[in-house]
Formats: C-alpha cells, sequence, structure tokens
C-alpha cells in the first residue's frame, strides 16, 4: 500500500456514498420503499389518536401494547419492512444500474470495484437505517403513549428504553445482514426477485425448520435478539420446533461476520464483472 | 509511465457462442486512430476490451503498459466516451462531470476547476446546469465527451463520436481530436462517417465480422485492402458476354449468372481495373447496364471508399 493511498480510498467510497445519497434517497422509484416503513407508524399513531379520545374506554394493560409490538415488530418489520425494503434498496444498487445502462459511469473511474462496492453498500445502509431503524423507534414509542405517566415511567424507569435499544438494533443488525445478502443478489442475477423469493421462504418457515437449519438464517440471530418473546397462537404452535436461541454475544458478532463475509465476496466478484446491458 | 503503445496479442471475445472479435494482434501508436466497418464487426467490442468494460475470452492486452484488470491504474490514463446514451438519474451536465472526477479521488476545488474547464472545452458551459436527461443528442454526446476528457487522459477512446453532432460541433470536436493527437496521445475513434475517417485518421484499423481486415496508415490499407476479392453485381441486357470479356483478366476470381439471366455476380480482386474494364466493353460493345453495385453490405462499401476514394461504385 502507498503512502496516501488510504485517503485516497477514503475520498473515492465518500463520492460514492454522497453520489448514491444523493440519486437515491427520496426518489420517487423508492415510494413503495418509504411506504412500507412508514406503514407500522401510521398504525400505531392512529392506535394512539383513537385511544387518545375521551370515550374510547381502553380496556387493555400497558403489557399488552408491548407484547402486540413484539408480534408487529416479529411479523411485520422483519419479515416484510426491513427484508423487502433492503431487497428493494439494495439489490438495486448494482442491478439498477445495470437496467439504467449506467454502471459503465463507475467502472471508467480509477477506483478499485471494492471500494465502489463498499460505498454503494453504506449508501444503502445509511438509507435503510434511516428509515427502517427510524420507524421501528417512531412505532414503538407512539404506541403505548395513551397511558401517559405509565408509560413515561414505563420508559424511563422501567424496561422501556433497554426495549426500543434492543429493537433498534435488531432493526439495524436486519439491515446489515439483509443488505449484505440483497447486495450480493443484485450483482449476480439479471432477476434479484428469485433468490429474493428462495431466501424469503427460508427465512419464514424458519419457526418450522429443525434446530440445525435453524441456524443457517438471518432470521434466527434477529429474533434471538428481540426483548419480548411472541407467543405462537395454535395451531401452528404445534409445528414450531425449538431451538435454544443464541446469546447475543454470539448473534450481534455472528450476523456482522455473515454480512462481512458476504460483502468480501461481492466485491472480488465485482472485480470480474463486465459491463453487457444485454443487448 | 514508459510504454506509448496499445497492443492486443492474439485476442479473442466471444459474447457465449456469438463472436465478438477473433485473433486480433494489433499495436497502436500514438496519433488519431480510426476502426472502420460495419455494425457488428467488432470495433465497440474491441473499444470494450481496451478500457476494461469486458474481458478477452483470450489473449493479452495493455494499454501503455498497463492490463485492464486494473481499472485503478487504466481508468487514470484512459478516457471513454462510450456508446451508451444514459447517465445517472438526475444529475446536470456539471454534477456528471463533477461526480465523476470526485470518484478519481481528486479534491472538491480541483475537481470544480475540471469540470468547467472541460465544459468549456465542448462549449457546454451554458447548459451545464440542466439535467442530462433534458438534453439533445447532440449536447449528450458533447457532454460524454467533456467527461471524457476531464481527467486529461492519455489515451481517448471514442465510441462514434460525430453521431448525433451538429456541423459546427462536428468541426469544433475533429479540431479537438486533432490537437490531441498532436500532443502524442492516442485518440482511438470508431465511425460510420467515412469521409470523415480519411480526414482525421492517422492510422485506421478495419475490421469485418470480428477479423481485423486491415491496419496501419490510410494508403497502406489501400494497398492491403485492394488485395481482398469482393462481389459486384452488374445487371445488364448480356451478362453471359460480359462475363466472357471480363474472365480474360487476371483480376476476375468468379462469375455466376443469375436464374432471371439479366444479372452477373463478379468476384475481382481489383475494383479499380474492373470499373476501368466495365467502361471499355460498354463503349465497345454497346451493354445495356441497369445497374451496377457492391453484392456485400456496408464493409464493401468502406472498402470500395478506402480503395476509390470518390470513384464510385453505385
Amino acid at each position: 500500500m502507498q503512502p496516501g493511498e488510504v485517503q485516497l480510498w477514503g475520498r473515492q467510497i465518500a463520492a460514492v456514498l454522497r453520489l448514491e445519497m444523493k440519486k437515491t434517497f427520496l426518489s420517487k422509484r423508492g415510494w413503495w420503499i418509504y411506504c412500507l416503513a412508514a406503514g407500522p407508524v401510521v398504525v400505531t399513531l392512529l392506535h394512539w389518536l383513537v385511544m387518545m379520545r375521551p370515550r374510547s374506554g381502553f380496556n387493555h394493560h400497558l403489557g399488552d401494547d408491548s407484547i402486540i409490538f413484539a408480534g408487529l415488530f416479529q411479523l411485520f418489520y422483519l419479515r416484510a419492512t426491513i427484508f423487502f425494503g433492503c431487497m428493494g434498496i439494495f439489490s438495486n444498487l448494482f442491478r439498477g444500474e445495470m437496467l439504467e445502462k449506467t454502471l459503465h459511469y463507475y467502472f471508467l473511474t480509477p477506483m478499485r470495484r471494492e471500494l465502489l462496492v463498499i460505498g454503494k453498500y453504506l449508501a444503502g445502509l445509511s438509507v435503510a437505517l434511516v428509515l427502517f431503524v427510524g420507524s421501528t423507534a417512531a412505532a414503538f414509542l407512539t404506541l403505548a403513549r395513551h397511558f401517559g405517566a405509565a408509560w413515561s415511567d414505563y420508559l424511563y424507569h422501567g424496561p422501556g428504553m433497554s426495549q426500543l435499544g434492543s429493537y433498534m438494533l435488531v432493526a439495524a443488525l436486519g439491515c446489515v445482514g439483509y443488505g449484505a445478502v440483497f447486495l450480493m443478489c443484485g450483482l449476480f442475477f439479471r432477476n434479484p426477485m428469485i433468490p429474493a423469493a428462495v431466501v424469503f421462504v427460508w427465512e419464514n418457515l424458519n419457526p418450522f425448520l429443525p434446530a440445525l437449519l435453524k441456524k443457517i438464517s438471518v432470521i434466527f440471530y434477529l429474533r434471538s435478539l428481540c426483548p419480548v418473546e411472541v407467543p405462537v397462537p395454535p395451531p401452528f404452535s404445534v409445528m414450531v420446533i425449538d431451538a435454544d436461541p443464541t446469546p447475543a454475544w454470539l448473534a450481534v458478532p455472528g450476523l456482522l461476520v455473515l454480512a462481512l463475509i458476504l460483502l468480501a465476496y461481492t466485491a472480488m466478484s465485482a472485480r470480474q464483472t463486465e459491463i453487457n446491458y444485454g443487448e | 509511465m514508459t510504454e506509448t503503445l496499445i497492443s492486443f496479442a492474439n485476442v479473442s471475445r466471444f459474447y457465449g457462442e456469438v463472436l465478438g472479435i477473433n485473433n486480433v494482434n494489433l499495436t497502436i501508436p500514438p496519433g488519431i486512430t480510426s476502426l472502420v466497418g460495419p455494425n457488428g464487426s467488432g470495433k465497440t467490442t474491441l473499444m470494450n476490451l481496451m478500457t476494461g468494460l469486458i474481458r478477452p475470452t483470450q489473449g493479452e492486452i495493455k494499454v501503455l503498459g498497463i492490463a485492464p484488470e486494473h481499472p485503478e491504474q487504466l481508468c487514470k490514463v484512459v478516457g471513454y466516451c462510450a456508446q451508451f446514451d444514459s447517465c445517472p438519474k438526475g444529475l446536470t451536465g456539471y454534477q456528471f462531470i463533477y461526480w465523476f472526477l470526485r470518484m478519481h479521488g481528486l479534491t472538491a476545488a480541483e475537481c470544480d476547476r475540471k469540470t468547467n474547464a472541460a465544459l468549456e472545452r465542448v462549449s457546454m458551459t451554458a447548459a451545464a446546469g440542466r439535467p442530462v436527461g433534458a438534453y439533445s443528442k447532440g449536447m449528450r454526446q458533447r457532454v460524454k465527451l467533456a467527461q471524457a476528457i476531464a481527467h486529461d487522459p492519455q489515451v481517448l477512446v471514442l465510441d462514434e463520436p460525430l453521431n448525433g453532432l451538429d456541423p459546427m460541433a462536428r468541426a469544433e470536436t475533429i479540431a479537438l481530436f486533432r490537437e490531441w493527437g498532436q500532443n502524442g496521445r492516442h485518440v482511438i475513434v470508431s465511425s460510420h462517417i467515412l469521409h470523415e475517417v480519411d480526414q482525421i485518421s492517422d492510422q485506421v484499423i478495419l475490421l469485418s465480422q470480428g477479423y481485423v481486415v486491415a491496419e496501419g496508415e490510410i494508403k497502406g490499407v489501400r494497398d492491403e485492402v485492394k488485395e481482398q476479392p469482393m462481389q459486384i453485381l452488374v445487371r445488364c441486357n448480356d451478362p453471359g458476354g460480359l462475363a466472357a470479356r471480363l474472365f480474360q483478366q487476371d483480376h476476375m476470381v468468379e462469375a455466376k449468372i443469375s436464374r432471371d439471366r439479366k444479372g452477373l455476380l463478379l468476384r475481382t480482386t481489383d475494383a479499380d481495373s474492373f470499373y476501368l474494364l466495365l467502361n471499355k466493353v460498354i463503349l465497345e460493345t454497346g451493354l445495356e447496364v441497369e445497374s451496377i453495385a457492391p453484392a456485400d453490405d456496408d464493409v464493401n462499401s468502406v472498402y470500395q471508399y478506402l480503395i476509390g476514394g470518390e470513384g464510385g461504385t453505385v
């Protein structure tokens, strides 16, 4: 490595990051991703507003809302919002350029292709974190506001803040993990929907898989980190196979290592990638 | 960097089973070099190979001593105005070049200065603030050219760069090529506009169906191309008589009379002599000629152009 090379790499990654942010953040093409992120917040906001009405007469407890949020997070955020949102953001980073016939713009710069992969991944990750971690926090904070002082007490003196932190961490790790998966799919597959469908089925079959197979998925580690467990209703509860949850000290670095391996493989493959717009 | 040549050694490129270029051996010196050939002859493949956008199936390429597998070195010395007409969404002409330079690792001030200089060089300063998507074809072509020259490369590769340019812009662009060529740089241009190729080129590389048919200085290529047999279709009232007269000549390779007995398909290695002889036969015999045309497609027009200048085959 020559002196000044790290500085040069930093400038090049920063350039890709800023250009990608400029192109993709709040672009019209991503409207459905913003809807996915805003959906749960709208639902929790409506819930709060309905419960705030003088004659609403709600008769549930704060703990019920905590379980409702856990369900919302595991079933909607992890399995739909973050999964499909990351698919939309990350698989488009390379595939979108190929469809729009603009990838050569990047490939004609004297930048290591590995740095291009890193720059694009960081840009996608920044967008995903803002949208999905932000949405998670907003939904959590609005869901039970109608409990007033009890809610404040739960947040500041009870387990609220720690739960919020855990949910935000899980959402962020979801973006890191699924982001790496879908960035790779976007580089390798002409139609990333096919591998995405395979990953989606695999991730959703996870509770019903044998303990060993469960561990070969992103959702298993993410669910292990969720602060509140969601009870599985019958008849599905009969089919669920229990596996020991992975401890946080293993789940967090495990997911990061998995993402790093996928990114390294994508970066190495990018060096061999050719411009072929299918003409 | 001491190496000044671009070299291809036994380079082939296949797209699946389709041939892009086959067994190309070339050495391109500095100056203006034109790649000439009909669609599908391998011009763009050759350009994409030398800029590292695609890899050869076999063989070795070096651009000023750099292998295209190392874009971090190659793209410092190469500027490519590709045939692809698209630009990242939402960028203005200024941003298109500015961000390209930022990805070279230059500072913001350097990028700004070089962007403005490149835009001025192609007379696009006034439209720099407009989105590239709203540009006309000619303006897009010019902004792409500005992007290719913005980092001051030693090798400028231009795929059909004069397409869509108005006469004024065409003249300015040709002047730019000449200036770069005279400064000891490489300017490699592909074009269908043959009289412009003749005007601007120091060297020419003639491609047909993935093969290099001829290369070198224009005069040398003319001589080389003369060796290639070409097909000419003559429609007249006595093709048999014409064939009998023509076959007394050494340069005639083959003659076939068409089914309707009105056409004669000829293969000759010397088109100039053939046309002279044909004129003589017409004058002597009163042969009624309906039409004379090269029977191969564009490439023969190219050959004919390079062989005979305005010497008219059709």
